[in-house]
C-alpha cells in the first residue's frame, strides 16, 4: 500500500460506466445476490455509496471479494444501473492503489472462503464476461 | 389602391408616457397607402371603437391598422368592430406598441422611433390583407365511441343524455371492458360486476346508444363534424336480433374445452359462448376458431337446440359505414406480458399470477366462485407474496419494460391484500414495494388499514428470485428488504404480479386511421397536458379512459363525461366555423410532389388529380394539393417545405411577412 | 470585420417569434416592465416553422444586422412538430449562411415559453450584445435597397 494513488467517486462512475443517480432503489439487486449473506456491503449499497462518495469504505471491505460476478444484478436492475460493473471499478480502483504491490501468491491460501467458488475461476469471469 | 387608417391608442398613459402618440400618428400620415390617422385615449373603449366605425365610413377606408396594446389581447374587439361597418375583420392589423415597445422602453425618442417602425410594418402587412370568410362545416349530429369498458359507456351516456344519437363499437362480445372482470373496488370495496353491470343494461336499453359489439373500426376518414367511418361487424355465426341469450347452445355445446379469456384463460368454456351472465348485449357467439361445424362440417349441435333459429354458420364479416360528428376513443388497456420475466418463474408455475388473475380468482363469478385456491392443487393459500411495479419503471431498453408508473397498482395491491385477509385472517401476505404511492380521496388510509388493522406486511425491497419447489409444491421467494438490510427467503404459496399496464394493441393501428399523435408507449397524446387533457391534437377526437394514460375509475369516467362534453359541444352547433388562416395552395404552381402532406401534423393536405386548360385549348390532368379547410390549423409548416412555392398561408403570406420584414429593415 | 467606425452604428435585429409562446412571452416581459434594447423588433407568426429561409435572407439583404427566431420548446409546440421542422431548415441554412461567409453567431434559434418573459430579455441581451459586437452587416446587404 505504498502508493498515494487516491480514487474519486468520479473516476469510479467513469471506470464503471456507471450512474448511480439512475437508481430508484428497488433492491433487486440485493434481492437476486447469491452472495448476499457473505457481503458487508450489499450490491444496493455499493450504488449508494458511490453516489454519496464512500468509496474508502468500500475499498477497505472485503464485500467486493465476495461478489463473485455473476451479473444476476446486471441483469434484474429495471434502471440499468448496473451494480457489479461498480463493484468491478472498485475492485481495479484497488489494484490500481496497491502500485507494484500487487498479493503474494503465499498469502492466497490463507484468504480463501472454502464456501465460495475458486477465486481464480471468479476473477477470469470478471475479466472475459465484461 | 387601398385606404388605410391607422389609429394610435394612448393607453392612458400606459403608451403615451413613453411614446409619442402624436408624434406615431403623424408619421403615419406620410406612409404611402395611409390616407387617415388620428390618436385617442382608449381605442378599446366604446367610444374609440366609435371613432374607428365612424372614420372607415367618413374616409372610406379599405384597410384600418391600430397601434395599442398586443394582439392576442383586443385584435378580436377591434375585428369585431369594424366588421359591425361592413369591413371585413381580416383587413385590420395591430401594432403592439404597449407590451413590446412602451412598456419595454424608458427613453421617449427610442421608443416612440420604435412605435413608427412596428406601425410602418403593420401597414405594410395590411396593404397586402386579403378578405377572409371562415369556412362553414356542417355538423354530423351523430357521435362515435371507440370501446365500450367504462369509459366509453360513460361517455355514450352522457352524450345520449343530451339528446344525440351514439354508437359505441366494442371489438370484445360484449360492453363492460376490464372493469367487470374486477372484483371489488378500491377504497370503497364495493363490488365491481354491481355497478358497473346496471350502467352495461343503461346503455343496452338506452334508445340514442347503438352497440356494435364484436365489431372493430375498418376505416376513418373526413374530419370534425363530418367523419366517415367504416366498421367491420366479425362475423359472429349468430344472428344478434333473434337471439335470446336463452344459453341452451352453450350447455349443449360438445366443445368444452376452449380456454375461457373472460377469466382470463384459469378456467374452460364452450365454443359457442356468452362471456358472462350480465353480457350486453346477451347474445351467444361462436368462436370460430373451436367450432367443429366450421372447421369439420360436423355436429350442429346448436343449431338444432336452438329455438328461435339464431344460429348461421354461413355468417360473414359485413361492413357498416356510418357518419359522424365527433369521435370518442376510449380504447382501455391490457395487461402487458410479463412471461419474459423469468425470475418470477410466471410461465413455470401455475401459482404465480397476475393481478388481474388473481382479481378473477377471488371474484364470485370467477372460476372458483369466489373461494380463493392456488390454481395448481385447489388448496388455500397461506402465505401470499404480491410483488409490485413487475414492467414498470423500467429503463426502456430493458426486457421492453414501460418507463412510467402503472398508477393503479399500489391500491389494488392494498385491496386485494385486505380481501384476502378478510376471507382467510389466518394467511400471511408480504407485499415488496418500491414506493408505495397512493395520492388519492381516502386512499392513504385505505393502505395504512392493510397495515395497521390487517397486519399485511410491507417490505421495502424487492423480490429478485421465484423458484418453484417441485417436491413441497411451494415457491421459494428470495427477496431483499433494503430497511432492515437483510435478505428473505420466503415459501410461499402463491405470488401475485402487479403487471404494468400497457395500452390496448389495437391503439396504434387506430392512431393512425384517426391522424391523432402517440407518444412512444402508444398512450395518445392529448392536445394540451394541462388545459385541453381530453381532446387530442386532432379535431373532433376526444379521449378518454386509459388510452390516454393510466388512471383509476373515478378519474377514467371523469375524463369520459369531460370527453362527452366536448363531444356534445361539437355536436350541438348546427355549423362549425373555420379558421380562415390557412394554407391555400396555387394550383398552378403545384406540381403535386407530396412533400407539404408529409410535414402536416394534421392530414390535412390530400392530392386530386384535376383538369387544367392549357394555352393551346386543349385540357391536362395534373395532380395538385388540396387543403381541406375544417382540418388544417394554419401553422404553415407546408407553405415552408413546398419546393415550388405553391403553397401559402392566409393571413399570413410570404408576401406580408417579406414586407414586415423590409418595413422593419428601414 | 468587426471595426465600428461608426458610432451611430445601432444593430437592426428582426425576432420572428411564434404566436402560442415566444410572442406571448415578448408580451410578459412588457407586462413585468423588463427592458430590452429597442432594437429588437418582433415579427408575429403563426408558428416558427412558419418561416422560410428566404425571410431570414430577406432581412440580410435589407440591412438587418441579426435575425433570430423564437419557437415553443421542443415537444410544447401548439401545432405539437413545427419546432422541430424549424430546428432542421434552420441548422441547414445557418450552416449555408456560414459558408457564405455569414457568421453563424449572427443567427440563432431560441426557445422561449409564454411564461418565460426574463428568459426572453436574457436572450435578446445577449443576442444585441453578440450583433453590436460583430458590427454591422456587409457581406449580404444589398445596398441598391437601402433607402436614405
Amino acid at each position: 500500500m505504498a502508493s498515494n494513488y487516491t480514487i474519486t467517486p468520479d473516476e469510479i462512475k467513469e471506470i464503471s460506466g456507471v450512474n448511480p443517480l439512475r437508481c430508484m432503489r428497488c433492491g433487486r439487486c440485493s434481492a437476486t445476490c447469491p452472495s448476499y449473506d457473505n457481503m458487508e456491503y450489499h450490491p444496493h449499497q455499493f450504488v449508494a455509496m458511490v453516489e454519496n462518495g464512500e468509496i474508502d469504505k468500500l475499498m477497505k471491505s472485503e464485500s467486493i471479494y465476495k461478489c463473485m460476478s455473476c451479473m444476476a444484478c446486471i441483469e434484474r436492475c429495471p434502471r440499468q444501473v448496473e451494480p457489479a460493473r461498480l463493484i468491478e471499478a472498485i475492485r481495479l480502483a484497488v489494484v490500481r492503489q496497491q502500485g507494484a504491490s500487487h498479493l503474494m501468491p503465499d498469502d492466497v491460501p490463507a484468504l480463501l472462503d472454502p464456501d465460495l467458488p475458486q477465486q481464480a475461476l471468479v476473477s477470469a469471469y470478471r475479466k472475459f464476461t465484461k | 389602391m387601398q385606404r388605410i387608417g391607422v389609429f394610435v391608442c394612448h393607453c392612458g398613459t400606459n403608451i403615451a408616457a413613453t411614446v409619442d402618440v402624436k408624434a406615431v400618428a403623424e408619421a403615419a400620415r406620410k406612409v404611402p397607402g395611409v390616407v387617415f390617422s388620428t390618436d385617442y385615449q382608449y381605442m378599446c373603449s366604446e367610444a374609440g371603437q366609435d371613432l374607428i366605425k365612424e372614420s372607415v365610413k367618413k374616409y372610406n377606408l379599405t384597410n384600418v391598422v391600430i397601434c395599442s396594446c398586443s394582439p392576442r389581447m383586443h385584435e378580436k374587439t377591434f375585428r369585431g368592430a369594424v366588421e359591425t361597418v361592413d369591413m371585413n375583420p381580416y383587413l385590420l392589423e395591430v401594432a403592439n406598441i404597449r407590451e413590446q415597445c412602451s412598456w419595454v422602453h424608458k427613453d421617449k425618442a427610442v421608443g416612440t422611433q420604435k412605435a413608427i417602425m412596428l406601425m410602418k410594418a403593420a401597414v405594410a402587412k395590411a396593404t397586402l390583407d386579403t378578405p377572409l370568410t371562415p369556412g362553414m362545416l356542417p355538423v354530423t349530429k351523430r357521435a362515435l365511441v371507440i370501446g365500450g369498458g367504462i369509459a366509453g359507456m360513460q361517455a355514450a351516456l352522457d352524450i345520449a343524455e343530451a339528446g344525440y344519437e351514439v354508437d359505441i363499437v366494442e371489438q370484445k362480445p360484449t360492453i363492460g371492458g376490464k372493469m367487470a372482470q374486477l372484483d371489488k373496488t378500491f377504497p370503497t370495496l364495493d363490488c365491481s360486476s354491481c355497478i358497473v353491470t346496471p350502467k352495461m343494461v343503461d346503455v343496452g336499453q338506452n334508445e340514442k346508444i347503438h352497440i356494435y359489439s364484436y365489431s372493430e373500426i375498418e376505416e376513418v376518414k373526413g374530419y370534425i363534424g363530418n367523419f366517415d367511418v367504416k366498421i367491420r361487424r366479425k362475423a359472429r355465426y349468430v344472428d344478434e336480433d333473434k337471439c335470446t341469450g336463452c344459453g341452451l347452445c352453450t350447455e349443449k355445446c360438445p366443445m368444452k374445452n376452449v380456454p375461457n379469456e373472460w377469466n382470463l384463460n384459469l378456467d374452460k368454456r364452450s365454443c359457442v359462448y356468452i362471456p358472462f351472465a350480465q353480457a350486453v348485449p346477451k347474445v351467444a357467439t361462436i368462436d370460430p376458431r373451436y367450432c367443429l361445424m366450421l372447421n369439420k362440417g360436423k355436429c350442429g349441435i346448436c343449431s338444432k337446440v336452438c329455438g328461435v333459429g339464431a344460429i348461421n354458420y354461413k355468417d360473414t364479416d359485413k361492413i357498416v359505414e356510418e357518419k359522424y360528428g365527433a369521435i370518442v376513443a376510449a380504447t382501455g388497456f391490457e395487461i402487458s406480458d410479463i412471461s419474459k420475466y423469468d425470475e418470477y418463474a410466471y410461465a413455470q408455475s401455475p401459482d404465480v399470477v397476475t393481478s388481474l388473475e388473481y382479481e378473477r380468482l377471488m371474484s364470485a363469478a370467477g372460476p372458483y366462485g369466489g373461494h380463493l385456491k392456488r390454481p395448481s392443487d385447489g388448496k388455500d393459500p397461506k402465505t401470499i407474496v404480491f410483488v409490485q411495479c413487475v414492467g414498470s419503471r423500467e429503463k426502456d431498453s430493458c426486457k421492453g419494460g414501460k418507463e412510467y408508473c402503472s398508477k393503479v397498482c399500489c391500491m389494488y395491491t392494498a385491496k386485494h391484500a385486505i380481501l384476502t385477509k378478510d376471507h382467510y385472517p389466518d394467511t400471511d401476505i408480504y407485499v415488496f414495494y418500491i414506493d408505495v404511492r397512493t395520492p388519492g380521496k381516502l386512499f392513504d388510509e385505505f393502505y395504512r388499514r392493510a397495515v395497521e388493522q390487517y397486519g399485511v406486511h410491507y417490505i421495502k425491497g424487492a423480490v429478485g428470485k421465484v423458484t418453484p419447489n417441485k417436491a413441497t409444491g411451494k415457491l421459494e421467494v428470495q427477496a431483499s428488504d433494503l430497511l432492515l438490510n437483510e435478505q428473505l427467503h420466503i415459501e410461499a404459496d402463491m405470488v401475485v404480479l402487479a403487471a404494468a399496464i400497457e395500452p390496448s394493441h389495437t391503439a396504434r393501428k387506430l392512431a393512425t386511421m384517426l391522424t391523432t399523435p402517440m407518444d412512444t408507449n402508444d398512450f395518445f397524446t392529448e392536445a394540451h397536458a394541462k388545459l385541453r387533457p381530453v381532446e387530442s391534437a386532432t379535431a373532433g377526437i376526444l379521449l378518454a379512459g386509459m388510452c390516454q394514460g393510466p388512471k383509476d375509475i373515478p378519474e377514467t369516467v371523469s375524463q369520459a363525461s369531460a370527453a362527452a362534453a366536448k363531444a356534445i359541444g361539437i355536436l350541438s352547433k348546427d355549423q362549425l366555423v373555420g379558421n380562415p388562416c390557412i394554407a391555400h395552395p396555387d394550383e398552378m404552381m403545384c406540381n403535386g410532389c407530396s412533400q407539404c402532406a408529409g410535414v402536416c401534423p394534421y392530414g390535412a393536405i390530400t392530392y386530386v388529380e384535376k383538369e387544367f386548360r392549357m394555352p393551346d385549348r386543349t385540357t391536362k390532368v395534373r395532380r395538385v394539393a388540396q387543403v381541406n379547410e375544417a382540418v388544417c390549423q394554419g401553422c404553415g409548416a407546408c407553405t415552408v417545405t413546398c419546393p415550388s412555392g405553391a403553397m401559402d398561408l392566409r393571413g399570413f403570406s410570404n408576401q406580408q411577412i417579406m414586407a414586415e420584414v423590409d418595413a422593419l429593415c428601414q | 470585420m468587426s471595426v465600428n467606425e461608426n458610432k451611430d452604428w445601432e444593430p437592426k435585429i428582426i425576432a420572428i417569434c411564434c404566436n402560442w409562446c415566444s410572442y406571448s412571452g415578448a408580451d410578459l416581459a412588457g407586462t413585468n416592465r423588463l427592458s430590452y434594447p429597442a432594437n429588437v423588433k418582433i415579427i408575429r407568426v403563426p408558428c416558427s416553422c412558419r418561416v422560410n429561409p428566404m425571410f431570414v435572407l430577406r432581412a440580410f439583404q435589407r440591412g438587418a444586422d441579426g435575425v433570430i427566431l423564437c419557437g415553443c420548446h421542443p415537444g410544447d409546440c401548439h401545432y405539437s412538430t413545427g419546432n422541430y421542422h424549424t430546428r432542421r431548415r434552420m441548422t441547414l441554412l445557418f450552416s449555408m449562411l456560414n459558408y457564405l461567409g455569414i457568421e453563424s453567431a449572427r443567427t440563432r434559434v431560441e426557445w422561449v415559453s409564454a411564461a418565460e418573459g426574463q428568459r426572453f430579455v436574457d436572450v435578446m441581451d445577449g443576442f444585441v450584445k453578440t450583433i453590436t459586437e460583430l458590427g454591422p452587416n456587409r457581406r449580404l446587404e444589398d445596398l441598391r435597397c437601402k433607402q436614405n
